[in-house]
């Protein structure tokens, strides 16, 4: 038997729960239990005084590249990764090698997970075979193997015939669907923000419109077919426009923001530094705002990292040949609690981790993502005063590409739990 | 002035007194064209490299002939008979030839900050002889050194710039030139082409011709590259000549003094009449003159500042 834990006078943040208080916290045999149980048994005390007691953070857009590219990341590096920056579940995305379009290719990485992940990993199946965006993948033969969404991240359905079906099929597994906005023919061979810089620097353009057009067909295939369609990695503020009307109106769409899309702008595409080149792209001053706007009033109920590891000799090429993707995973909550809470004030701790923790398990339906009593006991505590600086050789992926290199940032997980087992400790 | 840069990858980053140094420079060492013995031995000893990874003649050779009269030694090389073609990374191709001790590369490649790229990582000095769309330093520098030649200084000027911006390294080095050097600019082109974005940099858009010929002190015709049009970017090459071509009426009435400029190659009866690139007011082929100047220049002020490694 496992020896009990207690977090001592801890602020317990459970948002799933309205709960926000200072008290202690109990684990018995991996699950959440009450601290009066403890009382005259033996356990382990963790002083939790000036710091966060949250249920374990979820990030629901990952990339780990196994199977296929395990010389970027592998399940159980990003895994660490995702421990060391207080993740205790990960979502991955499809668009490995091969891709997550067959029940074997699920059942393959649900063995590697639970052979060597620490963390929990769930997976996605992709929408067509082969992320090709003509044929419906065996949406149904995955579903048995337990993926939680669908999606063809890294690329997007063109045919909206297509993405039609998709959604009308995706509904009898009761499977949500999650996008990766772009329109090709808008978007060409983009590969930054369209505006002044890209207009200054002579590098092809990747206008919002691009994005915007399909979270806007999004919004009428969701209300049309009733299947919830989350947008995945929103960068741009008219996004946030079409997602905040559309949800006025009740239909099921939700949106998700990354870190660098609010940290950063198309301006430091000027160093042709290959670490600002993601997709979507840095975007304008005015779209930050438009998308802080959006965090702050509640249009956007889930945050992310895209954490999308590539090796250096891969990233250290001429700026239209690099890999769009940064890594993500041991900075996001760092950077987020940093400017959402402490330097924009745009929303309380407590919603983040609400946007971290009750809104994706409830839109992936995961059973995680509270501290109920007798919930599996996964934990994040979480000093949100902690004054870091990033330091990228301290990572535990297997890449090194991220732009917040030397970034000063308040807040930091300190303390990883899943099922009760620590996984990770500052 | 001291020079302390060992690269020329972009108009941009230099400032006032740098391009005034730098077409000072080229005043010298045009003279230099004009004596028996055109060689000098301020390169003796280096080894320059010609790095084209794109199609150039009229480039190429002007460094080549640049750096023969500075007495470098240079070896030419293209991207198809390198060794890019088997997947070799822009940065490994590049060490290697710093471990062969090269002192300066020059740089044609067609992504924008390609040379910046190398430069950051190169002990040796990078000259950009273009890169995408982003610049090309040495044409503007030799773009503004004719027009100070021809009429004295470029402050004050009115200066067109015609054709497909939006694609144009030519155009952008030439903004950040004339600009600094304190002339006036508009460009102009069809909408798809010259898009709103560049007013910020401080220059007029317009997407009349009518609206600059009149003003303009100087208009500098860009290359309109064909398969623009099959992007879509405007319907066909006859309605551009139509509405953007420097017709002969067009010509007419510009002013009598005004320079007519390119930097070539031109599509004749496109973006310029035959007759009128022939003409008097024509100095398409002092640039071309011009060019070996900036370029001995620039490889001569940036190559002493350079150091391989090795």
């Amino acid at each position: 038997m496992k020896e009990p834990l207690l977090f001592r006078q801890g602020r317990i943040i459970d948002p799933a729960n309205h709960r926000d208080e200072i008290a202690d916290l109990a684990i018995v045999e991996g699950r959440i239990a009450d601290p009066a149980a403890l009382e005259g048994r033996p356990h382990r005390e963790i002083d939790c005084r000036g710091l966060v007691v949250a249920p374990g953070l979820i990030d629901i857009h990952v990339h780990f590249r196994e199977p296929g590219q395990a010389a970027k990341e592998t399940i159980a590096t990003g895994a660490r990764a995702a421990a060391a920056g207080g993740f205790t579940s990960v979502v991955c995305m499809p668009n490995t090698s091969p891709t997550v379009d067959s029940a074997s290719v699920v059942r393959w990485i649900n063995d590697k997970a639970r052979e060597e992940a620490c963390v929990n990993v769930y997976i996605t199946g992709a929408i067509t075979r082969g992320i090709a965006g003509e044929e419906l993948a065996p949406i149904g033969s995955m579903a048995k193997e337990g993926i939680v969404a669908l999606t063809d991240d890294g690329h997007c359905v063109q045919n909206h015939e297509t993405m039609r079906r998709a959604l009308e099929y995706a509904r009898m597994f009761d499977l949500p669907v999650m996008d990766h906005c772009q329109d090709y023919n808008l978007v060409g061979k983009g590969v930054m923000h369209e505006g002044y810089w890209s207009t200054v620097l002579g590098l092809p353009g990747w206008p919002a419109l691009g994005e915007e057009i399909i979270v806007q067909r999004n919004a009428q295939l969701a209300e049309l077919c009733g299947t919830p369609i989350h947008c995945q990695h929103l960068s741009s503020g008219g996004s946030v426009r079409i997602l905040r009307e559309a949800r006025a109106r009740g239909i099921p769409l939700t949106g998700e923001i990354c870190p660098h899309h609010i940290a950063l702008t198309d301006e430091a595409v000027r160093s042709f530094d290959t670490n600002y080149k993601m997709n979507p792209p840095l975007r304008s001053g005015r779209d930050v705002e438009e998308l802080i706007g959006g965090i702050a009033d509640g249009t956007i109920t889930i945050l992310a990292s895209d954490h999308a590891p590539h090796g250096e000799f891969e990233k250290e090429v001429e700026f239209e040949q690099a890999p769009f993707g940064i890594l993500g995973l041991e900075t996001e909550l760092g950077v987020f609690l940093d400017i959402l809470v402490h330097r924009r004030k745009a929303i309380s701790l407590p919603r983040l981790i609400e946007l971290y923790t009750a809104n994706p398990a409830r839109l992936l339906k995961l059973e995680r993502g509270t501290l109920s009593p007798g919930a599996v006991a996964d934990v994040t505590v979480i000093n949100p005063d902690l004054e870091w600086t990033v330091d990228k050789n301290e990572s535990f992926s297997r890449s090194r590409n991220t732009p917040f290199h030397g970034r000063e940032l308040k807040g930091r997980a300190v303390r990883t739990l899943v099922a009760g087992e620590e996984v990770w400790a500052l | 002035m001291s020079w302390t840069r060992k690269d020329l990858v972009s108009i941009e980053e230099l400032s006032r007194e740098e391009i005034v140094h730098l077409l000072e420079t080229a005043a010298a060492f045009k003279q230099v064209g004009t004596r028996d013995i055109k060689k000098v031995p301020a390169l003796r000893g280096k080894t320059l490299v010609n790095f084209f990874a794109e199609p150039s003649t009229r480039t190429r050779i002007s460094f080549e002939l640049a750096a023969f009269r500075l007495s470098a030694d240079v070896v030419n090389m293209a991207a198809s008979t390198s060794s890019l073609t088997k997947g070799e990374s822009l940065k490994d191709t590049a060490r290697n030839l710093e471990a062969l001790l090269a002192d300066i590369i020059v740089l044609r490649h067609s992504c924008a900050g390609a040379a910046r790229f190398l430069a950051e990582r190169l002990g040796a000095s990078v000259i950009n002889a273009g890169d995408g769309a982003h610049e090309h330093p040495t044409q503007a520098l030799l773009d503004v050194f004719t027009i100070t030649e021809k009429r004295g200084s470029v402050e004050g000027l009115h200066v067109a710039i015609i054709g497909d911006i939006l694609f144009s390294r030519v155009a952008r080095s030439n903004i950040h030139a004339l600009l600094k050097l304190g002339a006036k600019v508009t460009l102009v082109g069809p909408s798809t082409l010259v898009p709103r974005h560049f007013e910020k940099m401080g220059v007029c858009v317009s997407h009349r011709i009518e609206e600059v010929l009149e003003a303009a002190d100087v208009v500098n015709l860009l290359r309109i590259q064909h398969e623009r049009q099959q992007k879509a970017y405007f319907p066909s090459i006859g309605e551009y000549n139509a509405l953007f071509g420097l017709t002969r009426e067009r010509a007419r009435r510009l002013k009598p003094d005004a320079l007519i400029m390119h930097p070539g190659p031109i599509n004749r009866g496109v973006e310029i009449d035959s007759g009128i690139a022939d003409s008097g007011r024509s100095v398409i082929l002092d640039q071309v003159t011009n060019g070996l100047a900036v370029r001995m220049a620039a490889l001569y002020l940036c190559g002493r500042v350079g150091s391989v490694t090795g």
